[in-house]
């Protein structure tokens, strides 16, 4: 059996698992898929090919043995590189954390994925230090849409989502601060998960802001995406955040019914600036659903402002030492924004941090009358690479500004999202799937119905 | 002429030792007007004097 481009993750490890085709046959077929699209997609900054071979030869040997191997046995991943991975310095999309000493041990998440049989074959592109909506790295390159290369991945987990949506690998992990994970899904036609803040460990990942980061994959079915994150669940002593519960798997839950669910649409600040194509998708996903019922969402617009207060403070004060010792070294935009963000008085940030906890609340509120919440996840689709502005009903708005507004009230309090990909045409856009703290479940749940419905799906990559 | 935040710009730059170039200075004024104005939309909200902040020490 030859592996395509197309097979999912769990259809590989069951071909591997029953030898219809060895995990260095999986591992080879995607090695030559990043080598013969990557050089236009620039999703990967490294390939650990002979890392990747020997494991797939040590996953091949422990089948042929009779030995038992975990779910993703032979499934190809990568992970954005501001993961440790053991034998490269964790460079963050950055210049200057090249000159770190080479990581001596892979994050948690690479350990988990490769304790259930992944196999790592390199790391990925990103927006320099994740503070970043478009995908385009200065030191780098630009990470390019796999439906229309011209066009951003988003970010700031921009490899992330090209190397899925390109094809080039089934799973690939991410990170999601503002919505880093969400935005490239929506941009590349993928599906991403960014679970509850605490669910999945950081360990030896680079921060970004400690109280907003969080870990997930990457898939482009949801199966794949809950057996990615299934296995990688579960406390982390190494992360002072991750929640002491035990691994809550879903994967033998996808297929329950969601008839019982109340589901409403996200309304006020989540219908406001979008274009069409967000409209379409959301009232597509809504339609199948059964949703009809609005909810607002009590002062999501300040939600988003304090967000953006607690982002650009807390990366201020991880990287002042850097901005004081090597500021020519930063992208320069990046550099200009954390300076400012060194500026802005703490009161504000105190304020910023209080007014979460009650937004919090109004939300905790809303989920004892709903189970899942569905807004768009970004305002439009891919935007070109370099796009400055965009026209919204005859305004010009800032392209960067703007593409996370939808994210940023949702992760600011940690919430389980799902983004799903709506095949449209041109391009594909997303839609959040949300639902309450620790109900990863439900939100699973419904993105797996909407795929069996066909209202959502990975669509093939058009740019290739 | 000097712009109005152009004056906090430098003493912070001095209170933090950062140092700000004058080929930054246009953008950094900007960010900072951007992150001030959204911090201001926070401030106005009212809260109650008991409200925690979000994160919360474990000891």
């Amino acid at each position: 059996m030859t592996a395509k481009p197309e097979m999912t993750a769990s259809e590989i490890a069951s071909a591997v698992v029953a030898r219809k085709m060895s995990a260095l046959d999986a591992t080879e077929a995607a090695l030559a898929r990043i080598q013969q699209h990557d050089s236009i997609l620039n999703s990967f900054t490294d390939v650990t090919a002979d890392r990747a071979r020997a494991k797939a030869r040590a996953i091949d040997a422990d089948i042929a043995a009779g030995k038992t191997v975990g779910p993703l046995a032979g499934v190809p991943f990568a992970v954005k590189n501001l993961f440790d991975v053991a034998g490269l310095p964790t460079r963050a999309g950055s210049k200057i954390n090249r000159d770190l000493p080479k990581a001596r041990r892979d994050a948690t998440l690479i350990e988990r994925m490769e304790a259930a049989g992944a196999v790592l074959v390199g790391a990925l592109n990103m927006g320099e230090y994740a503070y970043d909506f478009t995908g385009e790295n200065v030191h780098d390159g630009p990470s390019r849409n796999p439906h229309d290369t011209t066009r951003m991945t988003g970010g700031s987990s921009g490899g992330s989502g090209s190397a899925v949506g390109g094809a080039l690998v089934p799973i690939a992990l991410g990170s999601d601060t503002n919505g880093s994970i969400r935005v490239p899904s929506s941009f590349c036609g993928i599906f991403g998960l960014k679970p509850t803040y605490g669910r999945l460990s950081r360990a030896r990942s680079f921060p970004f802001v400690a109280s907003l980061d969080h870990l997930g994959p990457f898939a482009r079915s949801v199966t794949d995406l809950a057996l990615a994150y299934d296995v990688m669940q579960g406390p982390d002593a190494d992360d002072g955040a991750c929640t002491m519960r035990g691994v809550e798997p879903v994967t033998p839950l996808l297929d329950e019914s969601i008839s019982g669910l109340r589901v409403a649409i996200a309304g006020g600040h989540f219908q406001k600036n979008v274009f069409p194509e967000a409209v379409e998708a959301v009232s597509r996903v809504a339609k199948a659903l059964g949703a009809s019922r609005v909810v607002d969402i009590p002062e999501a617009s300040r939600a988003r402002a304090a967000a953006y207060v607690i982002t650009t403070t807390e990366g201020a004060s991880l990287h002042l030492a850097r901005l004081r010792k090597r500021p020519n070294d930063f992208d320069p935009a990046v550099r200009d924004r954390l300076i400012a963000g060194a500026m802005v008085p703490a009161p504000l940030v105190d304020r910023a941090q209080k007014f979460r906890r009650w937004y919090r609340a109004q939300l905790a509120e809303i989920f004892k009358t709903v189970d899942v919440l569905i807004a768009p996840a970004t305002p439009c689709t891919a935007p070109k690479l370099g796009q400055v502005n965009f026209n919204l009903d005859g305004v010009e708005l800032p392209v960067r500004a703007n593409i996370g507004i939808h994210t940023q009230p949702i992760s600011f309090i940690g919430l389980p999202v799902v983004a799903v990909p709506v095949p449209l045409e041109p391009l594909p856009i997303g839609v959040q799937i949300i639902a309450a703290p620790w109900r990863e479940d439900i939100a699973l749940r419904v993105a797996h119905a909407l795929e069996k419905m066909g209202v959502v799906a990975a669509p093939a990559p058009r740019g290739l | 002429m000097a712009e109005p935040l152009d004056d906090y710009i430098d003493a912070v730059s001095k209170a933090l030792a950062l140092p700000v170039e004058e080929a930054w200075r246009p953008a950094v004024r900007a960010n900072l007007d951007v992150s001030l104005r959204l911090a201001r939309l926070v401030d106005e909200f009212a809260l109650p004097d008991e409200t925690e902040p979000a994160p919360i020490f474990t000891a």
